[in-house]
């Protein structure tokens, strides 16, 4: 099946991929050396020059980006235009203190865009496809980022956004929609829905798009029976774009990263040292084709193995295996990120001890999110309706905190299981 | 005005259990108690023969309460007694929040815990309120 958006740069050859990477590396870094003082300061510090980077055999002697990082230089520290040639910013679902805000001009959204349209292509999708987006649009990058890949491959783009199931489910049903593109939890939620109602015979779909969380192979199985659909993996991060850095073909076994605008290495967390192909680390990522928000091993904290293995499809960009973990303390919760030290936070400034733990799972393919705080002697009354008001006043300030709703529970002091004398504040019961 | 103690009760069982123990243990006689609940916790109203020293053990078994004024009122032991009273209360336009009766051996008398949104409004009207002294409590 050729279902290739980019035929000659998706099946090309490695060396063709390689001679792309080396060139366009050596450009970047001279293009960042020159317009990023700070990622430059960092290369200083490190006693690196442009002149040292010849290709991609050089890459490691470049200093890392993390998240602090960005934090760090936000807003304007990492752009490598000036304001006046951006023309987007996209962010990511973090809050305040966690926000990255990444700077796109029109060639970055280009790009972008057809990133997003060769894995509409390898999920079947022709001008002649309805490619339902139900990813929030917005600062999220979900929604633009395969609303602007649909419209590259010429086909009728629903700009659904989420929630608002009728909706979405009346649009699907009329219109005939038969590409869905959602994080996987929507997906299943959606498919339960329309069993309910009994809407199997009228919907149209033949595949799905489905990221920005994690998601086991099981789920997938029971999504593509529920819809009778082929559910694709896409991933990407706002820090590198949005989804389309890497996305799965018909073979479903690891998503093709998109290599001639983003090189994967694969590092050992701890000590930072890149690992062979084949070896389970920490992804990172440098962008090299990026205009205004050029970064250069970015740490993506996504604990995963890389793979050039022939691929029946035809694609010969690496592949990446499904995230398997963190190599930090952020959940990844309903597809949005969670930092445990955001609700320490809200804890804190509503009055509660920093005593909590908070526990996720995942029932009916979709994630249960529950904070397990201790009750203070500040925050307790006579009376359950001031509790009660308290509690709401909580959950309140977590959502906005989050993003996503909590369950709140109280419990009596010291409660908390501590294991030696640390308190365990994590507990995720998915079983991904 | 009378102390009553209220503690906090983590939805799990045994929890009231402990804590009555641990009042047994040190003495303290529960003259009235009352729980109310969410489905997540709940919350132990408790009338005790020696409120500070009971607050004392609980604090240091690391329970929390916090320790309010609430009215004691005596009311007829017989049919009617308590619903004369709750129609001076509505004719007072006085909501009740919580109530809950008090153990005592006297007999023809009952005694109401209770906790009204205006306390000033029960003695305007002429409703018997009983003090710690009455009931022997400390």
């Amino acid at each position: 099946m050729a279902n290739y958006y980019q035929p000659e740069i998706e099946t090309a050859s490695y060396e063709q991929i390689r001679a792309w990477q080396n060139e366009r590396l050596v450009k970047q870094v001279q293009h960042v050396w020159d317009n990023v003082p700070y990622y430059r300061q960092k290369m200083e510090e490190k006693g690196v020059t442009p002149a040292d980077i010849q290709g991609v055999d050089d890459l490691h002697k470049l200093p890392f980006l993390c998240k602090d990082d960005l934090r760090e230089a936000y807003p304007y520290g990492l752009m490598g235009k000036p304001l006046a040639d951006c023309v987007r910013i996209q962010s990511t679902s973090g809050t305040t203190g966690r926000r990255v805000v990444a700077f796109y001009t029109q060639h970055d959204i280009d790009l972008w865009e057809d990133c997003c349209a060769r894995a509409i292509v390898a999920a079947g999708g022709t001008k002649e496809d309805v490619v339902h987006v139900s990813y929030g649009y917005g600062l999220f990058t979900g929604g633009p980022g395969l609303n602007g890949g649909s419209h590259k491959v010429g086909c009728l783009t629903l700009p659904m956004s989420s929630g608002n199931t009728d909706r979405q489910l009346q649009f699907m049903t009329d219109l005939g929609s038969t590409i869905l593109c959602c994080t996987p939890s929507y997906a299943a939620y959606l498919a339960e829905t329309i069993h309910e109602r009994g809407l199997k015979d009228q919907i149209k779909l033949k595949a799905g798009i489905f990221g920005a969380e994690a998601w086991s192979e099981d789920m997938r199985h029971d999504i593509e029976d529920s819809l009778g659909i082929k559910a694709y993996d896409i991933y990407g991060l706002t820090e590198t774009s949005g989804p389309g850095v890497a996305f799965e073909c018909e073979e479903q076994t690891g998503m093709h990263i998109n290599e001639d605008h983003f090189i994967a290495e694969i590092i050992d967390p701890d000590t930072g040292e890149v690992l062979p192909e084949g070896s389970k680390g920490e992804l990172v990522f440098t962008a090299i084709t990026k205009e205004a928000f050029p970064l250069l091993r970015y740490r993506t904290r996504d604990i995963c193995v890389l793979t050039r293995k022939k691929c029946s499809c035809g694609r010969t960009h690496i592949k990446m295996s499904k995230p398997m973990g963190r190599s930090d303390d952020m959940l990844i919760i309903r597809g949005v990120n969670v930092f445990p030290s955001q609700i320490e936070t809200v804890l804190l400034q509503q009055g509660y001890t920093a005593n909590y733990q908070i526990i996720v799972d995942r029932v009916n393919n979709s994630d249960t999110f529950e904070v397990m705080v201790e009750m203070n002697p500040d925050m307790f009354s006579d009376s359950l309706a001031k509790i009660a008001d308290a509690e709401k006043e909580l959950v309140g300030a977590l959502k906005s905190m989050l993003g996503i709703a909590a369950k709140v529970k109280l419990v009596a002091p010291k409660s908390i299981t501590r294991s030696e004398g640390k308190a365990v504040r994590v507990i995720d019961k998915r079983k991904i | 005005m009378i102390h009553q103690i209220s503690v906090f009760l983590e939805n799990r069982s045994g929890q009231l259990a402990e804590i009555t123990h641990l009042l047994a243990e040190n003495g303290i006689d529960i003259r009235a108690i009352s729980i109310a609940e969410t489905s997540d916790y709940g919350l132990a109203r408790m009338i005790v023969n020696d409120a500070p020293k009971a607050s004392a053990v609980l604090l240091e078994a690391g329970v929390i309460l916090s320790m309010t004024p609430v009215c004691a009122v005596e009311v007829p032991d017989a049919p009617g007694g308590l619903a004369a009273f709750l129609q001076l209360l509505a004719e007072a336009e006085v909501d009740v929040e919580y109530m809950y009766s008090l153990f005592t051996h006297r007999a023809g008398r009952a005694y109401m815990v209770v906790r009204v949104s205006d306390e000033t409004a029960l003695t305007a009207h002429d409703i018997k309120l009983v003090g710690m002294d009455e009931l022997g409590l400390k």
